[in-house]
């Protein structure tokens, strides 16, 4: 099976302003939504407690919330049906520190009398742990941008390591608009699921830009939009099967993975998306303005490889014991 | 058809990978297998914090109870000894006895001593602090590690986590009954006191108020058995649990559950002292800040042994006994996280994530076998050679694998493919030119190779950081996200083109490139 006509080169980037009125608009609802909006943080983040009890029948939600109404830790709690509705889950911000009876022993002991039950899982996080996660994860997400620049500089140059950047930043401010906007729990999955957009992101575009370096190299062409015209058009059918199959995994993990992975599999499933969608229209055509030179580019080369064969030279006739 | 070195190599690591997957699979007991994380498993998973200055305050104490001890055995008259903040003070009434105390002060390690006029205060220096600071972590991780070696639950983990906090980790925890008990041994700070009753005032003790006994050096405790009896004892203990050299649960002349406690030598000596000096007065044994009991002192107590009685059941006077033994935390602790999760929903987020990891996996190889043919096969089996891989590795590292790392695995057998489509598409293209096969395949190779390294490496990169900075849920998913990537280069790269090869003549006479490489249009 053939999807793409192997020697049509299409013109992606004769449409360029197009696609970067549509990126523009998208990345900026984004930073409104989640600016006004922002994030239903869980607990990792936060502090609080989630406890996840499960009845043998439909769980009396009206009944869970009238008696956890009288108890302290549980002012403002919220009780939603998860997954099935025999399942339910208590969210409070409220977190106890002592080990002999903690909240997960008062939830037991105030819901006694609601119908049989079993509680699956309680989860506690203090509030300082919150802090900390979320000091950590900012730090590794910038550290992982910043290696990922000097990679792809060292590799390529610094104007693809920085449209490079600029479509990561774009491709996660996106899907987390999407996030906000549905109102995903943002929890330590969610982060995860972040940095493998952040990594898929930067594979494609790498795909790309491979085939923007070899063009460079190989053809006479000096005009860089037909050279990344003529790249992105050889690999798209690499970014379209690759993205297809990711996107096959990624929705079985969403519709299969059930609520507890939904803050990694709902943010995945965009994320692979925008990333497909970066990397054919946005990534390419940022290098193009950045005002990249494909004749200096060759000079650079032809330089460097010039210096390669003095040294060697030098180095030979070294050994023969010439100079 | 000749092999070559790549293909041997393959099936070498093929075969190193369903060989270690066994034992993990199959869930045998022989061999290093996976353990599945307390998501997936159940159990509990615990972080703590020291309250690291409760320490330090215990250690002021125990110096005012060294001094009172030293000064009576030496005839020295000292008054109102107490700690105050973070000093110990004192007065000494004989100033010629400041030699003799001030020998004495210098055995206590890191003192720094002030005195005027026959008052001292004693502090301890900045390093010292720290020092018992650290001292109290480390303690707290061998005691707890300790009771909980005794309690009898499978592989329990007990582990430092940053400088001052603790993981516990129980996967054998079952029932929310098994969960508390767990977390009552952890915590209970098992300090055990014996206490003189300060029998000029204990008749006034319902009239004194803590500040008012404080004045007098002593202290009101609450009876443990009957919370309304308060007991008046002074405040330095005669001696403490750190002289205990065992407990046992016994029973007592009404076949309930006691405990018996023994002291060594040291200990043995001040209770045989005390007892001795104080006949006819009460000793309050005191566990954890409470009264177990407060009898009456008939006559010198020699051999350092005693008997502790409360309300017990076996099962509590078992886990006190543990406590006791394994030795009193020097500092309280308390929980920062704590995340517990039932056996039951375990085996459903296990049967969730495997569920979508085989009807992701199908999918995809349906799909490549539509679009590739044959290579879509030799895709597939180099995928899946990559699954036993990764499998294998994290036995053989003793990884543990998480609920995150499910979906890393997932994830990757969608990225895992990504290097055979990259590959294959070079090489039709090396064939639309009309290379020939072998020709194709090694300059589709070569090409294909360039892109996937850059890609492959930067996110081997990102991985690392991810480890260092992730907590546990991260880190298995970066754990298993960088042991694709590494097994991904070696079957995709090296694996598959060994395969093409093997074939490279056959698929070169027959010409029939939509067969093996799904390509439907003409070459011209």
């Amino acid at each position: 099976m053939e999807l793409f006509k192997e020697d049509k080169v299409y013109n992606f980037l004769g449409k360029g302003k197009i696609f970067f009125v549509a990126s523009f608009i998208l990345f900026f609802l984004a930073i409104a939504l989640i600016a006004t909006k922002g994030f239903s943080f869980g607990i990792d983040f936060t502090g609080g407690t989630v406890v996840q009890v499960k009845y043998q029948g439909v769980a009396p939600i009206d009944k869970v919330r009238e008696a956890l109404e009288k108890e302290e830790l549980f002012k403002h709690a919220s009780v939603t049906e998860f997954g099935s509705p025999e399942e339910i889950i208590i969210k409070t911000a409220a977190s106890t520190d002592g080990l002999s009876k903690d909240i997960g022993d008062v939830t037991r002991e105030i819901l006694k009398g609601t119908g049989e039950f079993e509680i699956r899982r309680v989860d506690m996080v203090g509030p300082k742990v919150g802090d900390e996660l979320r000091v950590k994860g900012l730090t590794a997400f910038l550290l992982t941008l910043a290696a990922i620049m000097a990679m792809v500089t060292f590799r390529y140059e610094w104007r693809f390591a920085l449209a490079a950047i600029i479509a990561i930043v774009h491709d996660i401010v996106i899907t987390f608009g999407f996030v906000s906007y549905f109102e995903i729990d943002f929890n330590i999955e969610s982060v995860a699921a972040l940095l493998m957009i952040l990594g898929y992101s930067i594979h494609d575009t790498i795909i790309v830009y491979d085939r923007i370096r070899e063009h460079i190299q190989e053809s006479k062409n000096s005009d860089f939009v037909m050279i990344v015209n003529e790249a992105v058009s050889r690999t798209q059918s690499r970014t379209t099967l690759t993205s297809l199959t990711v996107f096959f995994v990624v929705l079985t993990l969403f519709l299969f993975g059930g609520d507890i992975m939904l803050g990694f599999s709902f943010p995945m499933l965009v994320g692979v998306i925008i990333g497909t969608y970066s990397s054919i229209f946005v990534a390419a055509q940022l290098v193009v303005w950045t005002g990249f030179s494909v004749a200096r580019y060759r000079e650079k080369m032809a330089e460097k490889l010039k210096l390669q064969a003095e040294k060697e030279k030098m180095r030979a006739q070294f050994e023969q014991g010439v100079v | 058809m000749k092999l070559n070195f790549r293909v041997v190599l393959l099936i070498a690591v093929a075969l190193f990978g369903i060989i270690f997957s066994i034992p993990s699979l199959t869930q045998s007991q022989h061999g290093a297998k996976v353990t599945l994380g307390l998501d997936l498993q159940g159990g509990l998973h615990l972080l703590l914090g020291v309250k690291t200055e409760e320490a330090v305050n215990s250690q002021l104490k125990s110096v005012a109870s060294g001094l009172k001890h030293f000064a009576e055995q030496n005839d020295i008259l000292i008054d109102s000894i107490s700690v105050e903040g973070k000093n110990v003070a004192f007065e000494l009434l004989d100033s010629e006895d400041s030699v003799k105390i001030d020998e004495h002060l210098k055995t206590v390690q890191g003192a720094v001593v002030k005195a005027s006029g026959g008052v001292y205060t004693v502090s301890l220096k900045a390093e010292e602090i720290e020092k018992l600071k650290t001292q109290a972590v480390d303690q707290a991780i061998e005691t707890i590690r300790n009771r909980l070696d005794q309690f009898g639950l499978a592989e329990p983990v007990v582990a430092r986590q940053g400088v001052d906090k603790i993981l516990v980790e129980l996967p054998g925890i079952k029932t929310p009954q098994e969960e508390q008990r767990a977390r009552e041994l952890i915590s209970r700070a098992a300090k055990l006191e014996l206490m003189a009753v300060d029998e000029d005032r204990a008749m006034r003790v319902n009239d004194l108020s803590e500040a008012e006994a404080l004045s007098y050096g002593d202290v009101i405790l609450e009876d443990a058995l009957q919370p309304q009896i308060k007991h008046l004892v002074n405040e330095i203990p005669i001696l403490d649990g750190t002289m205990l050299t065992d407990a046992q649960v016994g029973y007592d002349q009404n076949n309930r559950p006691v405990i018996n406690f023994s002291l060594n030598s040291a200990g043995a000596q001040i209770f045989g002292d005390f007892t001795g000096r104080s006949v006819g007065k009460r000793l309050a044994i005191v566990l954890d800040g409470k009264v177990y009991s407060a009898p009456v002192i008939n006559e010198r107590i020699g051999g350092g042994s005693g008997q502790i009685s409360g309300n017990y059941t076996v099962a509590e006077a078992n886990d006190l006994a543990i406590a006791l033994r394994s030795g009193a935390l020097l500092a309280p602790i308390y929980m920062l996280e704590k995340r517990s999760v039932g056996p039951s929903l375990g085996a459903d987020s296990i049967k969730a994530s495997l569920l979508a990891l085989v009807s992701g996996f199908v999918l995809v190889m349906i799909f490549m076998i539509m679009y590739y043919g044959l290579a879509g096969i030799i895709a597939n089996l180099a995928v899946l050679i990559n699954i036993f891989i990764i499998l294998a590795m994290m036995a053989l590292l003793g990884a543990t694998l998480t609920l995150p790392g499910m979906a890393g695995i997932v994830l990757h057998i969608g990225l895992a493919v990504d290097a055979n489509i990259i590959i294959n598409e070079r090489v039709r293209e090396q064939l639309r030119l009309g290379l020939s096969v072998r020709k194709a395949l090694e300059e589709g190779y070569a090409k294909a190779m360039r892109a996937i390294l850059d890609s492959n490496i930067t996110q081997i990169i990102a991985c690392t950081i991810l480890y260092v900075y992730g907590t546990g849920a991260i880190k298995g998913f970066a754990v298993t996200l960088s042991m694709g990537i590494l097994a991904s280069m070696l079957t995709a790269i090296v694996g598959t083109y060994g395969i093409f090869q093997l074939f490279s003549n056959r698929i070169e006479k027959s010409k029939n490139y939509k067969l093996w490489f799904g390509m439907t249009r003409k070459v011209n």
